[in-house]
């Protein structure tokens, strides 16, 4: 089986990394990474810990798929108690780092305590030290990775890693692997920067087993036979990445636009993925160079992009001169949409630099979003800004913000707390666009009733990847159901949130759900695994790790009436498009969920529901 | 009468000439449907996954039957999708 049954223990306030067995009954209740890593989290720290303190732990999780021959089998997560929303966190990334992980003969790793000066942990298979980052430390993601690789004479080693954003602990900074592919969300960045870990770096060359090579080459076949055919996986994806829903959403009327007071956006064609597609009047060259595949993915929907030599963010230098990871969706709409710049090639800058600093860019442009606001309405002043006119639209704004909010200077430091503790300490909390303290992605409650939902019950805070129900409400994938209205959102969210728990859990991206369904994923966890696993037992998994999540949020403090949207949403209409004059149907859909979900009327999980999953 | 068309992604290819941004107007009988559109821009009609009138989804089955107005929006994608 593709477990390798061994965790790294690393604790550094000791300095000490040790090996101990993975507990296996917990695997197979909670098959793996997101799963499998929480239920550690829960049973080994206070959910009312501080989490930028020492006793917060940072778990580095792969899934029983990672490193295998399953397509996408590449992800890992990074889980643990979220500085931003003060929930728990689990941020899933690609590239190649988790597979490498498992190639060195792990399955996890928990760190622990807080190095006295900065270090990074080095592994090259079974061997685990902790290194002097002294040099590195105040370095970005990209020269840290460059340094370790030239330091260590190792070209194929592997590096997740903080920038500036991470060690100066601003609540959004994420960890990036492998340059482009991040841990973004919830402030996990933020977590190994107050532990002093500089980052993570991995060769592994051991291989990955799995329990039945010939079924599982068989099951996983099938499964990239399925990927290929489809339309969306096999074409959609690798020809226009994520962006190309920038127009598809704008034009339902749910791209939230002018920090929540819009649901469309005038420049959305200018910064989506047809126009990546174009020869730019410049330079006549594309924004897009070509597409780029993580780990074992034949979907290949990452961007490369390359920056206009002549545009203000970089003339006159050399920055950025080499192509790079280019706009997804999210970003494009963080950075644009939300601020209302429509410059592709600032968004462009604006994303590099969130990789290079470690910062992620959904609750980077939101929370510029709503300081803009903030600024026009004269409650932040030019003496905050040190003179930076903070306007809507203002691509030069929105640079120089980022660059501010990277290097934890001036205002920067503020955007650098989240959009909730930017607009309380304003004394603006409405103007933050966020769920549980984290900001909302890029899709407007009032013009897809289910994501209003899928936001204020989401367990890492506002967040698309918990339940994406674009896919069904708008994409038509695998049915069309009315974006409109609020009729069956409850079952339709439900479903969603435990079947995306076992792909999270299970090492694959949750992209391959554009095209699999579970029976496509059962066959191949079955044949890596011992044991019979069906997709009912993986559905039940994934149903009771989404409770184990809901009961840390509640132990750590929230409640019922966490599970709400911001005021925008809820009482102002929206203007314009097919949504016009709907506000978020919230209230008529919390109720039926919490039903569905065997919880009481205040969001608890009932103690029959607990004991039928095991939780 | 004169209507928008907008055909993103693959389907950009179908765009008359003159089409900026993905989308330009044109002019089609009284009373066309979103089928005839379709027809007349030579688009197979598989390829047209997620057909939108002024941003509202006709399914399949209804893009024969419902006709277009003066002004309206015809937007189509082949099928995609992001996150
Ligand atoms: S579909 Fe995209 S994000 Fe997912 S593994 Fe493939 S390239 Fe990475």
């Amino acid at each position: 089986m593709s477990w390798t049954k061994k965790i790294l223990r690393v604790n550094l306030t000791e300095g000490t990394c040790a090996e101990e067995p993975l507990n296996m009954e917990w695997a197979e209740k909670y098959i793996g990474q997101r799963g499998l890593a929480t239920k550690y989290l829960v049973e080994e720290t206070d959910p009312k810990v501080d989490p930028l303190s020492p006793e917060n732990k940072m778990i580095m999780a792969t899934g029983p798929l990672t490193g295998t021959t399953a397509a996408t089998g590449g992800r890992y997560s990074v889980i643990t108690k979220g500085p931003l929303t003060g929930a728990i966190a689990c941020s899933n990334s690609g590239g190649f780092f988790g597979a490498e992980l498992k190639n060195a003969g792990w399955d996890m790793i928990i760190l622990e305590g807080k190095s006295p000066k900065p270090v990074y942990l080095s592994i090259e298979n079974d061997k685990a030290q902790l290194v002097d980052a002294g040099d590195l430390w105040g370095k970005s993601v990209w020269d840290t990775e460059d340094l370790i690789k030239e330091a260590r004479g190792d070209s194929n080693i592997r590096v997740a890693a903080i920038g500036k954003a991470g060690e100066n602990l601003a609540l959004f900074a994420g960890i990036i692997n492998d340059k482009d592919r991040a841990a973004g969300r919830s402030g996990v960045g933020a977590v190994m920067g107050s532990k002093n870990l500089k980052a993570v770096a991995v060769r592994g060359t051991l291989g990955v087993s799995v329990a039945d090579p010939m079924k599982f080459l068989a099951a996983a076949n099938a499964g990239k036979k399925v990927l290929a055919e489809n339309a969306v996986t096999g074409e959609g994806l690798p020809t226009y990445g994520t962006q190309v829903l920038m127009n598809v959403i704008n034009e339902v009327g749910a791209l939230p636009s002018h920090n929540g007071g819009a649901v469309q956006f005038d420049g959305a064609s200018k910064i989506g993925g047809e126009a990546m597609h174009e020869e730019r009047a410049t330079d006549g060259k594309k924004n897009l160079v070509s597409n780029h595949a993580c780990f074992g993915c034949p979907i290949s929907c990452g961007r490369v992009s390359q920056l206009d030599r002549t545009h203000f963010t970089v003339e006159g230098t050399d920055k950025y001169s080499e192509p790079s990871g280019g706009l997804e969706y999210e970003a494009a709409w963080a950075l644009g949409a939300a601020t209302d710049v429509d410059d592709l090639e600032a968004l462009t800058y604006v994303n590099f630099l969130c990789n290079e600093e470690g910062m992620d860019p959904i609750s980077l442009g939101s929370t510029i979003a709503a300081a803009m606001e903030l600024y026009e309405a004269g409650k932040i002043t030019d003496a905050e800004t040190g003179g930076l006119a903070l306007k809507f639209g203002s691509a030069e704004a929105l640079v120089k913000a980022a660059q501010m909010t990277a290097a934890g200077e001036g205002i920067g430091k503020d955007i650098g707390l989240g959009s909730k503790r930017l607009c309380e300490k304003y004394g603006s909390p409405d103007a933050s666009m966020s769920v549980k303290g984290q900001e909302f992605p890029a899709y407007d409650p009032r013009g897809i009733q289910g994501m209003g939902l899928t936001y204020a019950t989401s367990n890492r805070g506002a967040c698309h990847l918990r339940s994406y129900t674009v896919a069904s409400e708008i994409l038509g994938i695998p049915e069309k159901t009315d974006p409109l209205t609020t009729d069956g959102k409850a079952g339709l969210v439900k479903a969603f949130q435990d079947a995306t728990a076992v792909y999270d859990s299970a090492g694959i991206c949750i992209f391959t759900s554009f095209a699999w369904t579970l029976d496509d994923v059962t066959p191949q966890i079955d044949a890596d695994l011992e044991g019979e696993w069906t997709s009912d037992r993986l559905l039940e998994a994934g149903e009771r790790i989404w409770n184990l999540e809901r009961q840390y949020n509640i132990a750590a403090g929230f409640t019922g009436k966490d599970d709400t949207l911001p005021k925008r949403i809820l009482k102002d209409a929206a203007k314009t498009g097919p949504a016009e004059g709907k506000t978020s149907g919230l209230d008529v859909m919390l109720p039926e969920y919490y039903q569905l979900r065997g919880w009481n009327a205040d969001g608890v999980p009932s103690s029959e529901t607990l004991s039928r999953l095991g939780v | 009468m004169k209507i928008r068309i907008k055909l993103y992604a693959t389907l950009g290819k179908y765009l008359p000439k003159g089409a900026a941004r993905n989308e330009t107007e044109i002019e089609v009988a009284d009373g066309a449907s979103p089928a005839d559109v379709i027809r007349g821009l030579g688009m197979p009609a598989e390829l047209c996954h997620l057909v939108l009138v002024d941003g509202n989804y006709v399914a399949p089955s209804e893009r024969d039957a419902t006709p277009l107005k003066e002004g309206e929006s015809l937007a189509i994608w082949p099928p995609v999708a992001g996150g």
